[in-house]
């Protein structure tokens, strides 16, 4: 927590001396810097890119700093060239390569090239110890969010039984899961969520087949962790199912089934780091935030949602803002039975424990 | 000679005609034309940056577009390669598993053919499908494909799956000796990797078989005509299953270089549309693989050039789709002109007057 509160003056400082640069008073004012945001998909997928190209659109508004972007960038040598062009073509200072599959090898590689550039990743793959300076990755702890989802779920169920579209049984999805799970278990214990990973981030077809078999299930809310939710949101609207968002806002997509969802706020995380660029204040290597922090938030409540729903959400959301809510504690059982987390172990958000979890807790019908 | 000349200036016109169709389409959006075509040729061939950028883009689709140009000249649609492609991927990260004490060049050149024998196997059994069991090739190296995605992420995500890969599910990477670095250390090629010379040996080693050898001439007769070729005593069966091998090598090894030059390790990332573009790249080059350098190269200066032309006028990456679709429909329809571009552009007066001679004569 420490490197929060650090980070967070630290805003504060920069928020005043890029305002004093703003105004022409500061030593930096005196050329935009160029700043180039590279998605893996394109920028409208209603999910992962869209959520960066949002925030970058924001930044763009901003001013002081010349945005330049390239979407539906494979994680390639295509990758490395469009960071050397921006860089060479553009004269790029400050890259955002937003794909978790950008940084070994191709960041690693790029980076070393060009020492005077700085490079932000999103995810949590930067280590201090092995990688450089000028790289760094920033994060959010979107799991908390997920847990909302899940309050929310498992207030608005009938047949107590929620439905979980994954790509991969890694540790951000399994994370994301979980939370989801205890938040609804927080409402009605003995709710389930059945969890079906299509393989890969973006599988539109085999994502709309496990919506279509989950609804067939009896399952009656939905989320996902996937690149673009689309889908399905969607298919789970058109089942008549009520579906929690991921990444973005799909409320646009469903209004009459879009109960609330975990959407990504990464302005704060932008700011943070171009400010310090522009003030020559070292790179910010190491980025993390949930929802205390602005890094992210949740879609506005769906017409449908109760009012007991919302009560129940909006207080443990002011518990979390107080930094007074931890979603893993212990005694916590996996759904094969064994204990996970001891009796009396509490994991706060920055532990990194959290970031290697291989389990589905017990409640999650799913096989890791 | 004429049709020498057609060969070039054919593809030339449709190239323009694409240009052209493109600086209409960009008119409309409201993007001055003048600025996009400036910017297609700086971000493709403008400086000594942007031609490392087409060149690399190049290199793996000289590979994948073999996989489809040899069992082509075979008379097999085969569109397996991205399958061969990931396979190449896996058996060049996998066998430092089963040898660990690899290294070194000759090592690198065992990894390398790991990859190119998997591919070679894998399209080897769209053709034996094909002439044992009268299975489709087209259908079948294409749903190949989907089994060979998910026999990778199986072994990468299950057996060789490197433990401290958590949200990347990766192999554990080669070791440094292992890797294939750049062709140059500095100048053109210092950012361009050896995967170039090996697609622009691959294809100019298929022409020349093709063009001069015996292997290579009864291969193009079991292309052109299976029957005549078995009539003959061609062994159609041994020979076509030779192509789809051939051309799965080249996809396996474009699979291998991948890993070995760039991702250092096989994961996902690797699966991404190379043998797919390989197809079109194919078609376009006629299933020449003496045309299969330049068309690539036109390719890799298509990604190249989109690159800048987003970066710069904010286009979609869906712009650039736009003119390679225009680029291929041109390509494709200026083929209705071969053999015939002289009398389409000059009509002579005698075309006219042939029926009155040719009745008197013959």
């Amino acid at each position: 927590m420490t490197s929060h509160l650090h980070n967070r003056r630290h805003v504060i400082q920069l928020l005043g001396a890029s305002a004093a640069g703003a105004f022409g008073l500061g030593a930096h004012a005196q050329k935009a810097m160029t700043v180039g945001f590279i998605y893996v998909g394109p920028r409208d997928d209603y999910g992962y890119n869209q959520a960066q190209a949002e925030a970058a659109a924001q930044i763009k508004k901003l001013g002081g700093v010349k945005v330049v972007e390239e979407e539906n960038v494979p994680e390639t040598a295509a990758v490395q060239k469009t960071m050397q062009g921006m860089i060479a073509q553009d004269g790029a200072a400050l890259l955002f390569p937003t794909s978790f599959g950008y940084f070994d090898p191709h960041i690693l590689a790029v980076a070393p090239k060009n020492p005077a550039v700085r490079f932000a990743h999103c995810g949590g793959l930067w280590n201090e110890a092995k990688h450089p300076k000028s790289v760094g990755s920033y994060f959010g702890y979107i799991d908390e969010a997920q847990y909302l989802n899940g309050v929310v779920a498992g207030h608005m169920t009938k047949s107590k039984k929620l439905g979980f579209v994954a790509a991969k049984p890694i540790p951000q999805v399994l994370r994301n899961i979980n939370a989801f799970t205890l938040g609804a278990k927080s409402v009605k214990p003995d709710i389930t969520t059945t969890v079906i990973f299509t393989g890969d981030w973006s599988m539109p077809v085999k994502e709309a087949e496990a919506t279509n078999s989950l609804a067939d299930q009896g399952i009656d809310v939905f989320t996902m962790h996937v690149d673009g939710p689309k889908v399905v949101v969607e298919t789970a609207a058109k089942r008549g199912k009520m579906v929690c968002g991921y990444h973005a806002s799909q409320a646009r997509l469903a209004p009459n089934a879009y109960l609330t969802g975990a959407e990504w706020n990464w302005v704060t995380a932008y700011k943070t780091i171009i400010e310090a660029a522009q003030s020559g204040k070292p790179h910010p290597n190491f980025v993390r935030g949930g929802l205390k922090d602005g890094f992210v938030k949740s879609s506005p409540y769906g017409s449908m949602v109760t009012d007991a729903a919302k009560k129940n959400a909006e207080d443990v959301r002011a518990a979390m803002m107080k930094g007074s809510f931890d979603i893993f504690k212990g005694p916590m059982k996996d759904n094969t039975g064994k204990e996970v987390i001891a009796a009396g172990k509490v994991f706060k958000q920055t532990d990194v424990e959290l970031e290697s979890m291989n389990y589905l807790i017990e409640g999650v019908v799913g096989k890791v | 000679m004429r049709s020498a000349i057609e060969a070039v200036v054919l593809p030339l016109l449709a190239l323009a005609g694409a240009l052209l169709l493109f600086g209409a389409w960009v008119a409309v959006g409201g993007v001055s034309p003048l600025e996009a075509w400036t910017l297609l040729f700086r971000g493709a061939f403008g400086d000594v940056f942007s031609w490392q950028n087409t060149l690399q883009r190049a290199a793996p689709l000289m590979l994948t577009a073999l996989a489809v140009a040899l069992p082509a000249r075979a008379g097999l649609v085969v569109i397996g390669g991205e399958g061969a492609l990931v396979l190449g991927a896996l058996g060049c990260a996998a066998l430092p598993y089963a040898l660990p004490e690899l290294g070194g060049a000759a090592g690198s050149a065992l990894v390398l053919l790991a990859g190119a024998l998997l591919g070679a196997l894998w399209l080897a059994l769209a053709g034996v499908l094909r002439q044992w069991r009268g299975v489709n090739e087209t259908i079948s190296s294409l749903l190949l494909g989907y089994i060979a995605i998910a026999l990778f992420k199986h072994f990468v995500e299950g057996p060789l799956r490197d433990p401290a890969s958590l949200n990347k599910p990766s192999t554990h990477a080669l070791t440094e000796s292992l890797r294939i670095g750049a062709i140059a250390g500095d100048g053109l090629l210092a950012e361009v990797h050896w995967g170039l010379v090996f697609g622009l040996v691959a294809c100019i080693a298929a022409g020349v078989w093709l063009s001069f050898t015996a292997p290579g001439f009864a291969l193009r007769v079991v292309g052109g005509n299976a029957r005549t070729a078995r009539l003959v005593g061609l062994p159609t069966d041994r020979l076509i299953v030779l192509a789809c091998a051939l051309g799965g090598a080249s996809a396996g090894l474009a699979g291998a270089i991948e890993v070995a030059a760039v991702h250092t390790s096989a994961n996902a990332s690797v699966i991404a549309g190379l043998g797919y573009t390989g197809i079109l790249v194919s078609f376009v080059a006629r299933h020449n693989p003496w045309a299969i350098p330049p068309v690539a190269l036109l390719f890799g200066g298509f990604a190249a050039a989109g690159s800048l032309l987003q970066r710069r006028l904010g286009l979609p990456d869906a712009s650039v789709l736009v003119l390679q679709g225009f680029a291929f429909v041109l390509i494709l329809a200026a083929e209705a002109l071969r053999g015939r571009l002289f009398e389409v552009l000059w009509p002579r007066a005698p075309l006219v007057l042939r029926p009155v001679v040719a009745g008197a004569v013959r």
